[in-house]
């Protein structure tokens, strides 16, 4: 019986000799980024929710028409493509964001969309719903500031 | 019983010892020190130290690698059509590849050189050379990408090329086939004397790069095979090796091989330039291919030259000198400090180093030997600064490390051989694995050489790597010589044949590296900024697609109108501007390749539907998780259908809103 066990394991030792031995620990570990799932608790006044990016704080005053005019060129050019204004499309649907979302969430999301949909709350569940993660255009702090503008312009009806 | 177990456990222990896991194979040819693997692991993440520019031979194509590791990164497409690029498929680049015999999918990729300013590697361009149709390309290196190709008229197996000046003036092409000039339809063996071998040197614009042909110096009737340009004091002068000087035009194996001594022909450009630059110098009528690639436009233009400069050497006195070599020199390199010029005779015993500053004196004492058609033949011994004795069988070429050595490689013994400059001492030998041609030192061929590696190039590897039929891969070697003895590292398979490369810090490029391009610069003819001005067009039979693409959509998706026999233009937008998101297209029995379209850019492929139907295409590029839902259908109708041309996205225009 106890030649058997030894033999077995020795067996073991010259199967686990093989060509896969070596490569286990190099080559055959899966990413070992875990994608953590948690409950996505958005906060019960998003409009308080800032987000996570290079705005921290923003005071808005009255709506700047032109700079709302320059906004939707740089929106019908680089964010068009996904989002319409009056209904869902690749990503939500804008008419009204302003009335949701923090002036600086909404900055942020535009600027730093890989993290914020990676770490913020609202951005991941928004993430969760729509699938299709919200591209980094590699617009300017600018560009992001008249599509602010922009949708100012563009109330909920 | 315990008698068993031990015998067993012995057994054991013998038996691990033997087989030692397998891994540590029978194949290995000298021990390798246990740091090899670490001096070549870069951990993944982790950047490699080099680049390496390595051309693909008969691959016609330039690939990028690091070093230390010998990772490819890229292949770059040059001379031949390449469809995972869509390089030569698309409408934008077809251009590039025209010459005066018409569109030409393929060359024969042999001599990057990157550029140089003060005699130091600038990481701004690398230039190569096509062999077999005569061509000089340039390659951005701020996009990786053949931005330029000039074609070179009265040349033919452009060899002794593309090398450029100590502040890239210029980057020069020398033929290695003599041909009658002008061409003309005469009996072969009326060769000698008759024919001509043009060495062509090609300005370059110090602002944008653009390359324009100078002035071609008419030589004699020889084979010029190879070529390097002064630095330092040398700067100014260029020097090729020569073989065939017998002339010979058929068997050149045993009839070029009768000279004792062939030439390194020394050429004094400066002193051509301010000739031509004084009205000197012939126009001559000629017609090659100008290809440019505008990276604003996305798209290469081919322009027709028809003429260029001639320069009768015997008409510049003092502007060229050959130095005799011997045995039909193949290599023709020169050291950092620019006074040795290294020539390596295929055939001979010894490698012949001459002297710059001994030409010089040469020169100005006429210590001469004759002439050659007019050119002067400087004394053997007047030029001669040394020469390394026995150094090996067959040596081809030389590099520097900056720190007075020398490495040259020997295609017959199957060897890199180091060597000292000045002491002419060899130094320490290491076998290649097989056949080496040339090698590469980071900066090895400028006033700042990076003298840590060197990578060997070998024609021939039979066992090294596991069989694949008859053909088997050739690879390039790595070697650290940053010690006194060197140390081969790593193998690895290389694209095609791996005929020379250029090597740079990455330090000096990565910073350069272009991300994406900038939609607001797309300045294409076709190019669609956003997807409210996505459309289709009919233009009598021609149809005009103009597409985008963003995750992960088309616009518009849903195209009829077409009929059988149109012929229809995809001209795709990519509508991201972010890093490393490129989208591809094909279309269902589109006779050319996918097109793989970089963020900001347009493509454009050309379809001929041939059957009715509604048929689909879909984006080639896994870009994102719903990449599979990135598609769209066309309805083909029979000719003369009434259907009309319409287009939308999600059953809406793509500009309702």
């Amino acid at each position: 019986m106890k030649l058997k066990v030894f033999i077995i394991a020795v067996a073991i030792v010259f199967v686990s000799c093989g060509s896969d031995a070596k490569k286990g620990n190099e080559t055959s570990k899966p990413n070992e980024e875990k994608v953590e799932v948690n409950d996505v608790v958005v906060s019960d006044d998003s409009m308080q929710d800032i987000g996570i990016g290079p705005i921290e704080s923003m005071t808005l005053s009255e709506i700047d028409e032109a700079m709302a005019a320059e906004g939707e060129v740089v929106f019908k050019a680089k964010c068009s493509a996904c989002h319409k204004l009056s209904k869902r499309f690749v990503g939500p649907g804008l008419a009204g964001v302003t009335e949701r979302r923090s002036p600086e969430w909404i900055m942020n999301m535009i600027l730093n969309p890989e993290e914020m949909v990676e770490k913020n709350p609202t951005a991941k569940k928004l993430l969760a719903e729509y699938l299709a993660p919200m591209a980094n255009q590699n617009l300017t702090e600018t560009e992001a500031r008249q599509i602010l503008e922009y949708f100012r312009t563009k109330k909920a009806k | 019983m315990k008698t068993i177990f031990k015998f067993l456990f012995a057994i054991t222990i013998v038996s691990l010892v033997f087989s030692s896991c397998g891994n540590e194979g029978s194949s290995k040819k000298g021990a390798l020190s246990s740091s090899a693997a670490e001096k070549v692991y870069v951990a993944p993440g982790e950047h490699d130290e080099f680049y390496a520019f390595v051309s693909g031979g008969f691959s016609g194509q330039l690939a990028v690698y690091g070093l230390p590791s010998g990772r490819l990164f890229k292949v770059i497409p040059v001379f031949s059509v390449d469809a995972e690029k869509a390089y030569g498929f698309n409408e934008e680049t077809k251009p590039m590849l025209n010459t005066s015999h018409g569109f030409i999918p393929w060359d024969d990729s042999h001599h990057p050189d990157i550029s140089q300013t003060a005699g130091e590697l600038d990481g701004r361009w690398v230039f190569i050379n096509g062999n077999n149709t005569p061509r000089i390309a340039k390659i951005d290196l701020t996009t990786f990408e053949t931005t330029e190709i000039i074609e070179v008229p009265n040349s033919a197996g452009n060899h002794s090329s593309s090398f450029v000046t100590e502040n890239t003036e210029y980057v020069v092409a020398g033929t290695r086939f003599s041909i009658p000039y002008p061409q003309k339809d005469m009996p072969i063996d009326e060769y000698k004397g008759n024919f001509k071998g043009a060495l062509t040197f090609i300005s370059v614009d110090p602002e944008d790069g653009k390359m324009n042909i100078k002035f071609q110096l008419m030589m004699p009737g020889f084979n010029y095979d190879l070529s390097h340009p002064g630095r330092g004091d040398s700067h100014g002068w260029f020097f090729f090796t020569t073989y065939n000087t017998e002339e010979a035009n058929s068997l050149l194996e045993v009839n070029a091989s009768q000279n004792d001594k062939d030439f390194i022909a020394a050429i004094n450009w400066k002193k051509i330039e301010e000739y031509v630059n004084n009205g000197g110098g012939t126009k001559a009528p000629a017609n090659y291919a100008h290809n440019i690639y505008d990276e604003h436009t996305h798209s290469a233009t081919s322009t027709m030259k028809k003429e260029v400069l001639i320069v009768n050497p015997a008409d510049v006195p003092g502007a060229v000198y050959f130095m005799p070599t011997p045995k039909s020199p193949h290599g023709c390199d020169v050291d950092p400090s620019g006074e040795y010029i290294v020539g390596s005779g295929k055939l001979a015993a010894e490698l012949t180093i001459h002297s710059f500053s001994k030409m010089i004196k040469a020169i100005d004492d006429k210590k001469f030997d004759g002439e050659a058609y007019g050119i002067p033949i400087l004394q053997y011994e007047a030029t001669l600064a040394g020469s390394v004795k026995q150094p090996g069988l067959g040596p081809l070429h030389t590099e520097f490390d900056g720190q007075g050595n020398a490495y040259t490689t020997f295609f017959i013994s199957s060897e890199v051989v180091k060597w000292k400059l000045g002491t002419w001492e060899v130094i320490d030998r290491k076998p290649t694995y097989y056949s080496v041609g040339h090698l590469m030192v980071p900066g090895g061929n400028s006033r700042k050489p990076f003298g840590k590696y060197v990578l060997a190039m070998n024609k021939i590897t039979k066992d090294r790597y596991l069989p694949t039929g008859p053909e088997v891969t050739q690879s390039a070697q790595l070697y650290d010589i940053s010690g006194e003895k060197m140390e081969l590292l790593l193998d690895f398979p290389t694209i095609g044949e791996p005929h020379y490369a250029a090597g740079i810090p990455a330090e000096l490029l990565k910073a350069n590296s272009k991300k994406f391009f900038k939609l607001d610069e797309n300045k294409h003819e076709y190019a669609t900024k956003s997807e409210a001005e996505a459309k289709v067009v009919r233009d009598g039979n021609e149809v005009h697609i103009y597409l985008t693409m963003i995750r992960s959509h088309f616009a518009p998706d849903n195209i009829e109108g077409v009929q059988v026999g149109d012929e229809v233009f995809f001209h795709v937008t990519n509508l991201e501007q972010d890093y490393d998101v490129p989208h591809g297209i094909a279309m269902i029995g589109a006779q050319t390749s996918e097109v793989l379209v970089m963020p900001g850019q347009t493509e454009t492929f050309k379809w001929y539907p041939k059957q009715v139907g509604v048929w689909p295409f879909y984006c080639t590029d896994f870009c994102s998780a719903l990449h599979q839902e990135m598609q769209g259908y066309i309805r083909v109708s029979p000719k003369g259908s009434d259907v009309p041309i319409s287009y939308t996205l999600d059953g809406d225009a793509v500009d309702a809103e």
